[in-house]
């Protein structure tokens, strides 16, 4: 019987694969191998710290990153006196101070990413229309994560023959339907990478994807790393258990 | 029941005057368990075990959690970055309601296995039916609590199903959202209703174990058949305490497996995208748990009469359930277990295949050929219900039933071993 069922569960599976591919909705980006993926997965942080320097020269002006404040790049390897650097480069709008009024000051560690925009009209507005999401959580909120994300920064062609393209839209492989109001964001040799690294388009792509998996997902290390301990106690718990379970139940059987 | 004399002198104190030590005794030391109960009695222990997960991790994400439109989303994200293994509490919750739900699933096809909604466990298997219902409503509150993309769509779907009701529909619609659509009232109250209902399933679970123990009731088990003695029977403790433990550590290696592995691999990735009320998602799923209802749902796409489609597809959703809740009277073929059901036991499989394919259906968009499987599928659903168990109740010859459960198996060269039947295990006790 439970044969039966799992041949029938199985039947079902493949199924529902094909459809879903026939459909064709969302095309299947290239899978990439990254170092945070698998069991024991860490984030390379070189490359993250190199994407942070593409999202921040690149994509920061079109892009917020709500989510974030300077102080967590700490995780990534920069040090404190980096980050104080690194947050004072933006001006960020606090107060009101004692007259009431709002003012201009310096960022520190603590001040979530400075937005690009006031808000989504001004985004819009200063984008034909379209509106760039914010990228915390991207990674997550996206079908295929990151190998979405490498496809889409990478997948810019020309359209194929026949193919209608809207107004200031752009042809990507990876993107549903195709047909994307973001310009192609990285080109050859945009951003110098201060270790020497090659700036080509895939790199930084990579680089930048890496940066926004950690940004989405800070935690992934720590949730691997707790993850392979509770594993082990709960295998050896269940051995334990297993066995004192044999020698309560040996005069039943 | 036996009076145990106690020898710590506190307990014997308190026991005298609220006899909890002496209940706890009875309930869950001496409590007779048929010595043949397979793995699969142990999904009861371990939707338990769910319930307890998902009320104190619940608990602990209200602590940091704001029921509030504009803030909702970045409270949750905030949980799991700034809050203390904030990602372990959220991560546990989420998977933990779906563990929650293949727990429950697995502990009611047992139950439709092994007849054990029959009598005497009518009244059991009806409040369990309730506990099923009462569970749907509090994991979709719940899922509309982060207030991502399917929140607020799938709040939509589901509230607006209420206005499929004739004359009044549109009224409560607009009563259960708290405005004109669904918005910041909504969200409030579906939190304050998300805390409560898992409380109220606690008290309504002891009810359902109240109902497994009454006298004359306790556990079924996989041949159907009642216990006649001491010999049939193990105490639950130790057997069933270390055997459900055992079971329980087994299913949290799976669920853990899920949380620390893949956290996000049975949630939608549309979710990860705040609430836009402007920008319908293209396909409108609901959590995996709901599918078979939700493809029963679409598949009355036609009217019947001066129903139409929309109320057509409500009755229906509701009247899945409402069947389950009533077949302990539809069922009433005498012999319990599928074992010795040849006919019922094949139909239970293609039972099981069907829901599969109206989880795999509900998961699709409504085009062909899904909509024409899920309404075959549906059709099938009702029709095994409706149909084909009334008619086993005429037709179906059963196989020999075993006198007893301690009378070892002697067909297919069980064991035989003289002795295997003692009534040692019981007196233990
Ligand atoms: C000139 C402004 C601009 C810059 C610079 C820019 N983007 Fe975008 N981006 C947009 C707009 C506009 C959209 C919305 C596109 C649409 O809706 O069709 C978008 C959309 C996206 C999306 C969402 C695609 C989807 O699946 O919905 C991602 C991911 C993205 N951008 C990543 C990046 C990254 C990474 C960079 C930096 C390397 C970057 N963008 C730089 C304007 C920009
Ligand atoms: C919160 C969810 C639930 C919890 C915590 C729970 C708990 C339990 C426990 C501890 C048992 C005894 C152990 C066992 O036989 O597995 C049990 C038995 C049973 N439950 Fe549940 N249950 C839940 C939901 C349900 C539902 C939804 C149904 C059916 C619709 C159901 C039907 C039954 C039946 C029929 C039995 C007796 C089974 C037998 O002895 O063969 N339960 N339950």
């Amino acid at each position: 019987m439970l044969k039966m069922l799992s041949r029938a569960t199985v039947a079902v599976a493949l199924l529902a694969t094909g459809p879903a591919l026939a459909a064709g909705e969302i095309p299947t980006p290239p899978a990439q191998t990254w170092t945070h993926a698998g069991l024991f997965g860490t984030f390379d942080r070189a490359a993250a710290q190199r994407g942070f320097q593409v999202y921040k020269e690149v994509c920061s002006a079109c892009h917020a990153m709500n989510l974030l404040s300077y102080r967590n790049l700490r995780q990534l390897g920069f040090s404190e006196p980096q980050v104080a650097a690194i947050a004072a480069q933006f001006e960020i709008t606090a107060g009101p101070n004692d007259e009431g009024n709002m003012f201009q000051r310096p960022g520190i560690a603590a001040d979530r990413f400075r937005s690009p925009f006031a808000n989504e009209q001004a985004a819009r507005y200063a984008n034909n229309g379209a509106y760039p999401p914010d990228l915390s959580v991207i990674t997550k909120a996206r079908k295929y994560g990151e190998d979405y994300i490498y496809g889409l920064l990478v997948g810019y062609k020309d359209p194929p023959a026949g193919f209608v393209l809207g107004d200031g839209m752009y042809y990507n492989e990876y993107y549903p339907g195709h047909q994307i109001a973001m310009a192609p964001p990285i080109n050859e040799g945009q951003v110098t990478y201060a270790d020497g690294t090659s700036n080509s388009v895939s790199q930084m792509a990579k680089d930048v994807t890496v940066f926004l998996t950690w940004a989405g997902e800070p935690y992934l290390e720590a949730r691997k790393q707790t993850g392979a301990k509770v594993m082990l106690f709960l295998l050896v718990l269940a051995g334990m258990l297993y066995a004192v379970k044999r020698k309560v139940w040996a005069d039943v059987h | 029941m036996t009076s145990v004399q106690w020898k710590n002198p506190v307990v014997r104190w308190v026991d005298s005057r609220f006899p909890v030590f002496s209940w706890l005794h009875h309930e869950y030391n001496e409590y007779p368990m048929p010595r043949n109960c397979n793995y699969l009695w142990s999904f009861g222990a371990i939707s338990m075990v769910m319930l307890v997960t998902m009320i104190l991790t619940g608990l602990f994400l209200a602590m940091h959690y704001t029921a509030s439109t504009t803030t909702a989303f970045t409270s949750v994200e905030r949980i799991m970055r700034d809050v203390n293994y904030g990602w372990l509490i959220r991560y546990v919750h989420m998977n933990g309601a779906s563990f929650f739900f293949i727990a429950v699933y697995i502990h009611i096809f047992r139950g439709l296995y092994y007849g054990s909604y029959k009598q005497p466990r009518e009244i059991l298997w009806m409040i369990g039916v309730v506990i099923m219902l009462l569970m749907m409503a509090t994991a979709f509150m719940g899922y509309v609590l982060p207030w991502g993309q399917m929140s607020f769509w799938g709040a939509t779907v589901i509230t607006n199903l209420f206005s499929a009701i004739p004359l009044v529909g549109e009224a409560i619609v607009t009563w259960l959202w708290g405005g004109f659509s669904v918005d910041n009232a909504t969200l409030n109250r579906f939190f304050a209703l998300h805390f409560v209902t898992p409380f109220v399933i606690f008290g309504v679970v002891v009810l359902h174990v109240a109902a497994l123990h009454a006298p004359g009731v306790g556990s079924n088990n996989p041949r159907g058949i009642d216990m006649k003695g001491p010999q049939d029977a193990v105490p639950f403790n130790p057997y069933m305490t270390v055997k459900d433990s055992f079971a329980i550590v087994l299913f949290l290696i799976v669920f853990l497996g899920f949380t620390f592995y893949v956290p996000n691999y049975l949630g939608h990735p549309d979710n990860y995208i705040p609430a836009n009320p402007l920008v319908t998602p293209p396909h409108i799923v609901p959590e995996w748990y709901f599918l078979p209802f939700y493809a029963i749902l679409r598949a009355i796409n036609f009217n019947v009469l001066f129903i139409d489609a929309k109320l057509g597809g409500v009755i229906a959703m509701f009247g899945a359930i409402a069947v389950l809740f009533v077949l302990p009277f539809i069922d009433r073929h005498p012999v319990r277990s599928a074992r010795y059901r040849p006919l019922y036991r094949k139909f239970f499989w293609i039972l099981v295949a069907n829901v599969i394919v109206l989880g795999w259906v509900g998961a699709k968009p409504a085009e062909q050929p899904y909509v024409a499987i899920g309404q075959v599928a549906t059709f099938w659903y009702f029709f095994h219900f409706l149909v084909i168990l009334p008619w086993l109740n005429f037709v179906e010859r059963p196989d020999p039933l075993p006198t007893s459960i301690a009378e070892p198996v002697l067909k297919g060269g069980g064991r035989l071993a003289a002795g295997a039947a003692t009534a040692k295990p019981m007196e233990k006790a």
